[in-house]
């Protein structure tokens, strides 16, 4: 039984959740484009936002990074390097915990405001604070699981997490074997981290999407638009 | 150069009685809807006071516009591109919606269902966003209406910079404007610039700057940009709006509501060509004071036959042409020059201009409380309200605006001569470095101000950028989306949604 529901989970489950994230954000960009925006609720509220936002949105995308980083350079890469897996889990560990930390800071600012901010609770959706919620929870969830790694760290908990996103990612069976038999601490942040990807193209996470760097190339400052053809320009 | 056409606007402040019509037909049209409650396309101001927002015009506190940097180039004043990105997350200087003011609304349902009591029943206010009880209210649309409030307050008035403080407190007896405000439609807009997803842009057959509210990802800089605030966030709908510029109406050849509304007659819409290619150079100006004149000398002369071949060249339609020789606005910026752009010291070369009211100089001169110089009052001996205008529309210089005003005079002795002395005084005209027939050509725009006069609009080439055949069937204007509302009725997280953007049509 155990076998069946850790093959869904791990094995089935990611699938199930990456085609809904890819093809719902595909679809949602395609045909909703209205609706696809940060929603930001600043004005009404600019107090805590300030160092909340800051705080959660530097940590968060230093974890983000540091969990594709982290989980999807393949093994062989490392050992190349030569970083032995120990020192890989440390540094996880040190730079996760302190974006971690930050992004706790922030996430708890935000999810006060949101919660006891008559003006910010009142406009808010339901699903503005679900994200919140879902995202906290895993936070926690993720900052809980170093205390685990501290007990070991011999990095081979880790390679076994890598082994298993490597695996999905690139269509290998028996995926889900890899974590059968991790901490459930790591099980459950796992699962979680896949919902989240499920609820994604839902939401107003989708602004990940749009993060505007292109901006920085932008050549000149101003954007003018014809409704002329390029023919009739020349 | 590059010929491009833009349909600018006038407004006469000598003529405005601040009725707020515009104000009221614009929200009526464009800002009736959930989550733009507090924002005014159209705002009319009472000055001295210190606006809407709040101190809107005290860019150390709101950093709009641009700067002009060490090496010559200009920057918006927020930051280079790279540190618009940096605040992306938390915008610092964002106004709180309390800079305008919290909407609200009244129990009125309250008069009607009150139980019988000793007491009358009141309707009492409600905030608009979070439908809370609001015990005072502290803040309106238009606090400062005809010097309201306390003087303390309106003295933060920043057209007051280098004007001593004890001397304006006693001016404020005598001075009194009204200052509708609307987008500046700027060719070089700091909104457009500021805004991280390229969703802000100018058009290039009418000048008209819009938001693309597909695009717009709500990253808010273009707010923190526009050194006239006149961007704002729509709360619920989660997208920056703005002044349209009325473009349905204008591409049919219609004037703006503002401006069809208007019951003192003091808008005036009419096409400018300009040189599209010396923008740059001219937003970016050394002096300040020389941004007025860098702007004049972007606008071309439809007169000039070779203007209007170069201008032919570059895609103007005909009867753009035709339509900028006859424009009120050309009139009154480039040959008669009493009309002048808001705050030019911004750097975002606005299109909306305005004509400096006479009536402190007016009231003064009747008072007997100045000088006169001949006949007519001596403008220059009025200083504080020279030096307020000139804070207000030529970055502090004097010069030009004292110019109009005493213009402005000369119409008013020159038609007084001629219609209740019946004499025809070509030397008051002469004074002003006019003709007689000019004078009379301004008097018949500016004071008679005929609407055919006033609004001198072509309609638009729709042929030349669309196929008929494409737009078939489709659903015209809207937010976003093309006939969608925008948003899917379904929610994920169940339950009823608890609102949506609504777009005119939909009220309608």
């Amino acid at each position: 039984m155990f076998e069946h529901v850790n093959y869904a989970v791990f094995g089935l489950y990611p699938y199930l959740c990456l085609t809904v994230f890819l093809a719902g954000s595909l679809i949602r960009f395609d045909r909703e484009q209205y609706s696809w925006k940060s929603y930001s609720s600043q004005l009404l509220r600019g107090r805590q936002l300030l160092w909340g936002s800051n705080l959660f949105h530097v940590g968060i995308l230093v974890i983000l990074l540091g969990h594709m980083g982290g989980l999807l350079t393949p093994i062989w890469i490392w050992d190349f390097l030569g970083v032995s897996h120990g020192a890989k889990q440390l540094l996880a560990m040190i730079v996760g915990g302190i974006a971690g930390v930050a992004c706790f800071i922030g996430l708890t600012l935000l999810l006060h405001r949101r919660l006891f901010d008559a003006r910010i609770r009142k406009t808010s959706k339901p699903s503005d604070i679900a994200v919140l919620v879902i995202l906290y929870a895993q936070l926690i969830l993720g900052l809980a699981t170093i205390p685990v790694s501290a007990g070991h760290l011999d990095g081979e908990e880790m390679v076994k997490l890598m082994s298993w996103a490597q695996a999905i990612v690139t269509f290998q069976p028996g995926a889900a074997d890899h974590v059968a038999n991790v901490h459930p601490i790591f099980r459950a942040h796992l699962f979680l981290g896949m919902t989240i990807f499920l609820i994604f193209p839902f939401t107003r996470l989708v602004h990940v999407w749009s993060a505007p760097v292109w901006y920085l190339g932008r050549r000149g400052y101003q954007i003018v638009r014809t409704k002329r053809s390029p023919a009739e320009r020349a | 150069m590059t010929i491009r056409a833009q349909i600018g606007m006038v407004l006469n402040l000598d003529k405005c009685i601040g009725c707020h019509t515009c104000s009221v037909t614009c929200k009526n049209v464009w800002t009736n809807r959930e989550g733009v409650e507090y924002a005014w396309f159209n705002n009319v101001e009472t000055k001295p006071g210190i606006g809407y927002p709040k101190d809107w015009e005290n860019q150390k506190r709101w950093k709009g516009g641009w700067k002009r940097r060490k090496d010559g180039k200009i920057e918006p004043r927020i930051g280079a591109k790279w540190r618009v990105l940096a605040n992306i997350f938390a915008n610092p200087d964002l106004p709180e919606i309390d800079d305008y003011y919290e909407p609200f609304t009244f129990d009125y349902g309250h008069l009607q269902n009150a139980p019988l009591s000793r007491a009358f029943p009141t309707a009492r206010p409600r905030s608009a966003i979070t439908g809370e009880r609001m015990e005072k209210i502290e803040w309106g649309p238009n606090w400062e209406e005809i010097l309201g409030g306390e003087f303390e307050k309106r003295s933060k008035d920043y057209n007051f910079e280098g004007v001593q403080k004890e001397i304006y407190g006693q001016f404020e007896n005598t001075f009194m404007m009204y200052l509708p405000r609307l987008c500046e439609h700027c060719l070089n807009p700091t909104c457009v610039a500021s805004c991280p997803s390229g969703a802000i842009y100018k058009r290039e057959e009418d000048g008209i700057v819009l938001i693309d509210q597909d695009k717009c990802r709500g990253w808010r800089m273009c707010i923190s940009g526009c050194p006239y605030k006149k961007i704002y966030y729509n709360w619920s709908s989660g997208k920056s709006e703005k002044c349209t510029f009325c473009f349905p109406r204008i591409e049919a050849g219609m004037p703006t509501v503002c401006s069809e509304t208007c019951v003192g007659r003091i808008r005036y819409l009419g096409v400018l060509l300009y040189d599209s290619d010396a923008i740059e150079k001219a937003a970016s100006t050394p002096n300040e004071k020389d941004l007025y004149q860098a702007q004049l000398d972007l606008f071309l002369d439809p007169n000039d036959p070779e203007v209007a071949a170069r201008a032919r060249a570059d895609g103007v339609p005909e009867t753009w042409i035709e339509a900028a020789k006859r424009s009120p606005v050309y009139k009154m910026a480039m040959e008669w020059k009493v009309a002048f752009p808001l705050h030019p010291e911004y750097r975002t070369l606005p299109m909306v201009w305005y004509v400096p009211p006479l009536s402190p100089i007016q009231s003064a001169a009747e008072a007997g409380k100045m000088a006169l110089d001949g006949d007519m009052p001596d403008v220059r001996s009025l200083r504080i309200p020279l030096k307020y205008l000139a804070n207000l529309l030529t970055a502090g210089d004097e010069e030009p605006v004292a110019k109009a005003l005493e213009t402005m005079l000369a119409m008013r002795a020159y038609m007084r001569a001629k219609t209740v002395d019946g004499v025809t005084d070509e030397a008051i005209a002469q004074k002003v470095g006019l003709g007689a027939h000019q004078i009379e050509e301004m008097y018949r725009i500016m004071a008679i101000a005929n609407y055919e006069d006033r609004f001198v609009i072509p309609t638009s080439h729709r042929e030349l950028g669309e196929d008929a055949y494409d737009l078939r069937g489709s659903c015209g204007f809207s937010f976003g989306n093309g006939c969608s509302g925008g948003d899917s009725t379904a929610s994920l997280f169940g339950g009823a949604k608890q609102r949506k953007a609504r777009n005119p049509m939909e009220i309608v």
